[in-house]
């Protein structure tokens, strides 16, 4: 009985040696990482599962979990599981938190943690880099297009203007033509539904207008551009009907209207028996040709507790293998993967001259949304400073200098 | 400890003459203690430790992004009385209680005496009226959100009679009475069954002395009536008072503030300033703020009782 006892104790006593070696040491014992995402389609989830289980072959004990969190309060939930002491170990970064997360100090560098690094496009990383280093891999560099349901353009009479004729004057007059033949509504600005301003930077960069100043800290919603962009914007609304007024709900993917601008990786929402389509870029506006992109990132946060394996994967993660499988869903950064026959293959859906002329064209030339220190603040007073503007009588110039007094104050912070 | 221990196993070897520990008495209450141990320890850890903790963060500048957390004294406070938005969101927050109070508590008694008369059919449309309580908030929410859009069912039914109808939620005047009456349809219910028992509870003799006496249908619901069912009007006007200032998800769903500010509520405010602006200091402070209104409103409501309420002289 005693001898029991004593082995018993014995065995006691290792295992709990052992445990506390395994505490000072992150790298040795199983570890599972957990990795924000705001994507739960089926086909990305499987993919993402792939690479982890890839990785898991050559480093069994690390375990990769992705969290898809909804879009919509996804920048709420993974600051307030910070808070709450549970950060995840990676998170994805919407590019309108990016300015936050990059100057906060809440992300370990990557630069270490990538390979190949000279190959990423400056204009994809500009917007993640602090003080030259790279705070997180801008995964997904996705540039905003026009998606035409040809068919319901056709039924309508219209024909889709090509080459020089493809502004946005002649855009509205389709759209608006096609609305009022087919019963559907014509151009509907993705995600926009008369909150998210920041994705209007696709129409009013056709005027060369910009929210603010690239230093940040002037607004430009006062300034002429912005002034006759919304003037156009506002007649196409109310005037022409050639945009779903507010609270008018219409899914261009359900056939429910004419256009849409949306980015390209939502080709996906396409199903192969439906209308036919076509993928065009943004239409030209007065100051000419111009082109808008919307950015994820990949960070991997100081306060989860492997941030050395979380670097590790994180390089697995964005290698060239991996970022050319990624690639069908999210446009990558790297240089020597955008050209039409990567790309060609990964996106079955969309012709060659499409991703000529929308993704690899828009990729060089695009410029980041709107984005800004404090970004949720400065678009909630953005947000409800335009609101007068969405009725039929407004002042448009009026309500712009509204916009400014309103964000002026914080765009000095 | 052992102490303890030796007094429990053998409180009947102590001194003679010493009355012993472990009396009826005590051990009653230790058993009681017991009881109510799990749900007091609850309330420790979800309701006061919080409520310590709120004020607590409320005197810091917490940015959980930068992980700072530093103690600023009352700057959270001196910001408040600065804040140029604090003033729009008391006013929509004193709008909403006051419309969701006022029209709730009438509709809930009218509702409650039509049903309370003794004809056919009154069970179901008690059930009709009680069923959008048992709905799921959110549920009951976003289907409403869906009939007030522009082209919703609502404009719908209306353009059918010729009626052009506004943009419910989307324009200054409508959106915060849309708020407050999809608010009121959800719990009017709840009232009402509350005062059809208090109702049910007035007994009949009043009634029959009352018209013996020659009095009118408006003098009987007035003089005796009324006072009669003053506690259960005292009772849901302080459920929904403090209901009212608690509107998250509604607003959250049909409008989130706008248009404008013109339907920001302090409780959405503090939501967006902590949880979207990433300022949990500044959002503890209007948090205690919120809990200083309801306190105040709740001891007022319960002072008053006694001027109005029968029963309480």
């Amino acid at each position: 009985m005693r001898k029991t006892i004593s082995i018993a104790a014995t065995v006691a006593l290792l295992g709990a040696l052992t445990a506390c070696g395994g505490g000072e040491a992150e790298s040795s014992g199983p570890v599972t990482l957990r990795m924000t995402t705001w994507s739960a389609n089926p086909d990305h989830v499987k993919l993402f599962d792939a690479i982890a289980a890839d990785y898991k072959t050559t480093h069994p004990d690390v375990t990769v979990q992705f969290d898809a969190l909804p879009f919509e309060s996804y920048t709420t939930t993974v600051t307030t599981q910070i808070a709450g002491g549970n950060a995840p170990d990676i998170a994805w970064i919407l590019e309108g938190a990016a300015p936050d997360f990059v100057a906060s100090g809440a992300l370990t560098p990557l630069d270490e943690s990538i390979d190949d690094a000279a190959d990423l496009a400056p204009t994809a990383t500009a917007l993640w880099k602090q003080d030259g280093k790279l705070m997180a891999y801008p995964f997904s560099t996705s540039p905003f297009g026009v998606f035409v349901n040809t068919d319901l353009v056709k039924k309508a009479g219209q024909k889709l203007p090509a080459g020089d004729e493809w502004t946005w004057d002649n855009a509205a007059k389709v759209a608006a033509a096609t609305a009022s033949k087919t019963g559907k509504q014509g151009l509907v600005v993705r995600d926009f539904d008369y909150k998210d301003w920041t994705n209007l930077a696709t129409v009013f960069r056709g005027w060369g207008a910009e929210a603010w100043t690239a230093d940040g800290k002037t607004c430009g919603f006062d300034q002429q551009p912005m002034i006759d962009a919304m003037t156009f914007l506002h007649k196409a609304i109310f005037t022409d009907k050639a945009l779903p007024a507010p609270g008018v709900a219409a899914d261009f993917f359900a056939g429910e209207s004419a256009m849409t601008i949306a980015q390209i990786s939502r080709a996906s929402l396409l199903k192969e028996d439906g209308f036919g389509w076509a993928l065009v870029p943004l239409p030209a506006g007065p100051s000419g040709g111009y082109s808008v992109i919307g950015q994820g990132g990949i960070g991997v946060l100081k306060k989860g507790k492997n941030a050395s394996a979380a670097q590790e994967f994180v390089k697995f993660f964005t290698s060239p293998a991996n970022s050319e499988k990624l690639a069908q869903f999210f446009p990558p950064p790297r240089k020597s993967q955008l050209n039409a026959d990567t790309l060609a293959k990964a996106n079955p859906l969309l012709k060659p001259e499409q991703l000529q002329d929308v993704v690899i064209d828009g990729i060089e030339n695009g410029v980041v949304k709107p984005s800004h220190a404090g970004s949720a603040e400065i678009n909630q007073a953005v947000r409800s400073g335009l609101d007068p503007l969405w009725k039929p009588d407004a002042d448009v110039a009026g309500v712009l200098k509204g916009v400014c007094a309103a964000i002026n104050p914080l765009l000095a912070k | 400890m052992t102490d303890v221990l030796d007094r429990t196993a053998s409180p009947v070897r102590s001194a003679p003459g010493r009355r012993p520990f472990w009396t009826t008495r005590r051990r009653d209450q230790l058993t009681a203690y017991a009881f109510i141990t799990p749900a007091l320890l609850g309330a420790l850890a979800f309701v006061f430790l919080p409520l310590v903790l709120v004020v607590w963060y409320s005197l810091h500048e917490w940015n959980v992004l930068a992980d700072t957390f530093n103690f600023v004294g009352a700057e959270n406070y001196r910001k408040l009385a600065d804040d140029p938005n604090v003033p729009a969101v008391l006013r929509a927050t004193a709008f909403f209680s006051i419309g969701l109070v006022v029209l709730n508590l009438a509709l809930a008694l009218l509702l409650a005496v039509l049903l309370n008369q003794k004809l056919r059919g009154t069970t179901f449309f008690r059930v009709l009226f009680f069923s959008p309580v048992v709905v799921s908030l959110l549920a009951w929410t976003i289907v409403w959100g869906f009939l007030l859009q522009d082209n919703g069912g609502l404009n719908g039914l209306l353009d059918a009679i010729g009626i052009d109808g506004p943009n419910w939620l989307r324009s200054g005047g409508t959106a915060m009475a849309s708020v407050v009456i999809v608010q009121v349809f959800k719990n009017v219910g709840l009232n009402m069954v509350l005062f059809l028992a208090a109702l049910q509870g007035v007994p009949q003799e009043l009634y029959e002395a009352a018209r013996t006496d020659g009095a009118g249908p408006w003098t009987i619901f007035r003089r005796i009536t009324l006072p009669l069912i003053s506690p259960t009007i005292l009772l849901t006007s302080i459920i929904t008072v403090v209901g009212s200032l608690q509107v998250f998800a509604q607003i959250s769903v049909l409008t989130q503030g706008g248009p404008g500010t013109s339907t920001t509520v302090l409780v959405y405010y503090l939501y967006q300033q902590a949880f979207q602006f990433h300022a949990f200091g500044y959002g503890a402070t209007l948090s205690v703020v919120l809990f200083l209104i309801v306190l105040a409103l709740t001891v007022l409501q319960w002072q008053m009782r006694k001027r109005w309420v029968f029963h309480e002289h």
